[in-house]
């Protein structure tokens, strides 16, 4: 046996260490560690509720508005507002544009440039992966980020700016829309259609929509293989064996995502088992935060975030990790677009999912596909704004009191718990999406999702970073700020 | 671009931050990204989101950066320095190198020709320092707005200046890009910097400057709560009249500023914004006078000119400051000379 200590890993948001034990060519056991701690939820301590608003979104520069969103849902939670319909909608799209640009983002410039690494020379779509996705010089890499960059410009006009916006209230948006900058804002939006149609998909995203199974799927490819960026993934996916790759644990956590004026939310809440194909409720209760193996005092054991506990314990022995160990019910989850594709009922998802299970492949797949779901969403909610009525609802907040906030990032389940006494906060406690998934071993010594993930990638003769390790790693899509915090 | 002028070579790390800089800066305002950089010669020889280099590929780059095999010209560090537990920087070590990011840092600075604070938890600690400062975060060259942070007050790079600071949480895209292209083309000196070391093209200017709620200002005309549009300084927390950036005038993402999204300006780009001291969202006042009176103006003044405003402030200002959308429309009247 021999190992390896692999990181600084980049094209993940934040710093990532990961120790691999390696056996015949192939990991037989990894520890993840999240090597930065910068302590949110004690500098939180003390503060006037309101003032998280503040403090929350700079936890994370990529997935800064959705740690607005849960908080400011936890701070409605706990003073019993809600929001008008105008509000949600603008929320809703405020938050949509963080996520889309998320997937854009991973995909165009966190993902796909592993391909054009030497090690794949020798495979015949590797010159035109370079063409394409080069970091530096890439055709498609430049597209995305001026897509990118015009997209946001909507977060400009709704939000004041990204990251780090403060518009985002328990009572709904600072920043009202009238109907002439909503016929802007959409035109913004159907310009970033044409890019997906035109480059990503080369395809009307109404035809993406409908490929309900993998045989569709795949019949669609096969008449044009190669056309867009999409149709290259799908052939260096198949070439290049991600669809068996980095099996992850079968269990899918979604909060549900996008709640709408008066109604459930549109892509639901549930924890989706792949043994039996089935979405069960999800019991928020049953969460529990492990620390044994974090650098954290884990005194009384796993406890649920509204009693958690933040004290570092450097020197514990046994811990590799800042990060905490989040088990639903006593179980490892996986969260991200994959577990609420997969919660949403999406054919598709669903079909690759039971043949492959969720790996390497179907995670990027379920990202994609994704884009093409909820940017036609987008359009939707903006026209159901009505100009003149009310955004934002005002109201103080108790001095007492505890509050949950549940979100949808890109990369997965957020949530935030608070409680206030005498008008400060007593606790405040984030797990994170990628605190889900790369969260280390329990008490029990059952490892994190990206753990057992890892077991059983192949390692190539003389490689120090492993590629295939690389990939797994990355079609999680990780925020390693968001993590610790 | 002159093929035989050198590469400005630009090497970027993170600590202590979140990474929105990083995202801020993918924000900037080009149809290619990648290509302004080029035709301003500068070379990025690592940067954490846009490099395909990883793990052991990056270790190599960085101990031939710190030994001075490879030239830096600029280093910019993103976030805060973590120095603790007990000064050992063990709160961020450096994936796959056992060693504190403080250690790199100091390292590599030594033989950078510019360092450059990307945002304000580099430049003063920031966000990071809040609270407790749970793990002792400065900036590289100060602590909030004493001199000193990680590299110390008389630190100066091989170029001879001080760390340059461009702050803000985020920074904004183009304060980065007009910076790295005026220290790449050789345009950038001593006398470019504020006396907080920011680059003056963007820190002599106040946020006031250029914001689109002018008039409610003008007539003391305030929202009272999140969404009105009146003006923000009198009860919602608004520094924009005190605070030093071009926010309203260089807009961000297209056309937003914080007060244009109708919340208050918290002064990220001024060390210590991070405790304020009161609540964000609150004016702090005494006998109903902001204790925060806009920069450069006397007291008196101001008390003066805000009680005549008041009393001149026309209905329609009156209306449409504590609502969320137009109740009155400005007159229609003929502007002609006759």
């Amino acid at each position: 046996m021999t190992r390896l200590l692999v990181g600084p890993f980049n094209r993940v948001e934040g710093d990532l260490e990961v120790t691999l034990d390696i056996e015949d060519g192939r990991v037989s056991s990894a520890r993840v560690n999240s090597p930065m701690y910068r302590g949110f939820e004690q500098i939180l301590q003390g503060k006037r509720p309101h003032d998280a608003l503040v403090y929350v979104p700079r936890i994370c520069g990529i997935c800064s508005v959705s740690q607005s969103v849960a908080s400011a849902r936890a701070l409605a939670d706990m003073g019993g507002l809600s929001i008008p319909p105008n509000g949600q909608h603008v929320t809703n799209v405020i938050l949509a544009t963080e996520n889309m640009a998320d997937h854009l983002t991973h995909f165009y410039l966190f993902f796909m440039p592993d391909f054009t690494r030497a090690v794949y020379a020798g495979r015949p779509w590797h010159a035109d992966a370079q063409r394409r996705f080069d970091p530096a010089t890439g055709e498609q890499a430049r597209q995305a980020i001026a897509a990118r960059q015009r997209w946001f410009t909507m977060l400009g006009l709704l939000a004041g700016k990204w990251p780090h916006t403060q518009s985002i209230e328990p009572g709904g948006s600072t920043r009202a829309v009238d109907s002439a900058e909503r016929t802007r804002l959409l035109a913004r939006m159907r310009e970033f259609r044409r890019f997906l149609e035109q480059q990503l998909f080369a395809a009307p995203l109404e035809q993406v929509l409908s490929l309900a199974s993998a045989d569709a799927l795949w019949d669609w490819d096969a008449r044009a293989p190669l056309r867009g960026d999409f149709r290259m993934f799908l052939a260096i996916a198949r070439d290049a064996g991600l669809m068996g790759l980095g099996k992850g644990p079968g269990r899918y956590l979604s909060y549900g995502a996008y709640p709408q004026p008066g109604a459930a939310f549109v892509f639901p809440r549930g924890v989706w088992r792949a043994e039996s194909s089935s979405l069960g409720p999800l019991d928020e209760s049953g969460i529990r935060e492990d620390a044994t193996h974090a650098w954290l005092a884990d005194d009384g054991g796993p406890r649920h975030p509204r009693d958690g506990l933040t004290v570092p314990a450097g020197d514990k022995p046994g811990a590799y990790t800042w990060n905490k160990a989040p088990r639903l019910a006593g179980e490892v989850v996986e969260t991200g677009a994959i577990a609420r594709q997969l919660a949403a009922g999406h054919p598709l998802v669903r079909d690759m999912v039971e043949r492959h299970g969720g790996t390497v492949f179907t995670r990027v797949l379920a990202r994609l596909l994704e884009l093409a779901r909820v940017v036609p969403m987008m359009e939707q909610w903006m026209l159901a704004l009505e100009p003149g009525e009310p955004y934002c609802a005002s109201g103080a907040l108790p001095d007492e009191g505890t509050g949950i906030g549940l979100s949808e990032a890109a990369r997965g389940s957020l949530g935030h718990w608070i409680s206030v006494r005498r008008g400060h906060i007593e606790n405040y406690q984030i797990v994170a999406p990628t605190t889900w998934n790369f969260s280390p071993r329990d008490a029990a010594g059952t490892p994190g999702a990206l753990e057992s993930a890892l077991e059983g990638a192949p390692v190539l003769q003389g490689e120090t970073t492993p590629v295939s390790v690389q990939h797994i790693v990355r079609s999680f899509d990780p925020c390693m700020v968001c993590t610790v915090h | 671009m002159d093929i035989t002028m050198p590469n400005f070579n630009v090497l970027w790390l993170q600590s202590g931050g979140c990474g929105g800089c990083s995202m801020s800066l993918l924000c900037a305002d080009t149809a290619d990204f990648h290509g302004q950089l080029r035709d301003a010669g500068i070379n990025l020889l690592w940067h954490p989101s846009l490099s395909l280099e990883s793990g052991s590929e990056l270790i190599d780059l960085l101990e031939r950066a710190a030994d001075g095999r490879l030239r830096v010209d600029a280093l910019c560090i993103e976030g805060s320095l973590l120095r603790g537990p007990n000064n050992t920087g063990r709160f961020h070590v450096l994936a796959g190198t056992g060693i504190p990011m403080i250690d790199w840092v100091r390292r590599l600075a030594a033989t950078a020709r510019q360092v450059v604070a990307i945002g304000s938890c580099a430049a003063w600690g920031g966000i990071t320092a809040g609270g407790s400062n749970p793990t002792d975060a400065c900036g590289l060259q100060y602590d909030d707005d004493r001199p000193g942070g990680l590299l110390g007050a008389s630190f100066r790079s091989g170029s001879g200046l001080p760390v340059i600071n461009v702050a803000g949480c985020p920074t904004h895209p183009g304060w980065v890009i007009d910076s790295l292209m005026a220290l790449a083309a050789g345009q950038f000196s001593a006398a470019d910097l504020d006396p907080l070391n920011r680059p003056r093209f963007y820190a002599d200017q106040l946020v006031h400057h250029g914001c689109t709620r002018n008039e409610y200002y003008e007539f003391k005309a305030s929202a009272e709560k999140p969404s009105d549009l009146g003006c923000m300084m009198e009860h919602m927390g608004c520094k924009g009249t005190q605070v030093h950036a071009d926010c309203n005038t260089r807009l961000w993402n297209g056309e937003g500023s914080c007060t244009r999204g109708g919340y208050a300006c918290i002064a990220c780009t001024e060390p210590g914004f991070q405790e304020p001291g009161h609540p964000f969202h609150e004016t702090p006042k005494i006998a109903g006078i902001p204790i925060g009176l806009p920069t450069d103006m006397p007291k008196a003044w101001f008390v003066a000119l805000a009680s005549l405003s008041k009393s001149a402030t026309p209905k329609r200002v009156k209306a449409n400051a504590t609502a969320d959308h137009l109740q009155v429309a400005p007159a229609v009247r003929k502007t002609r000379l006759r």
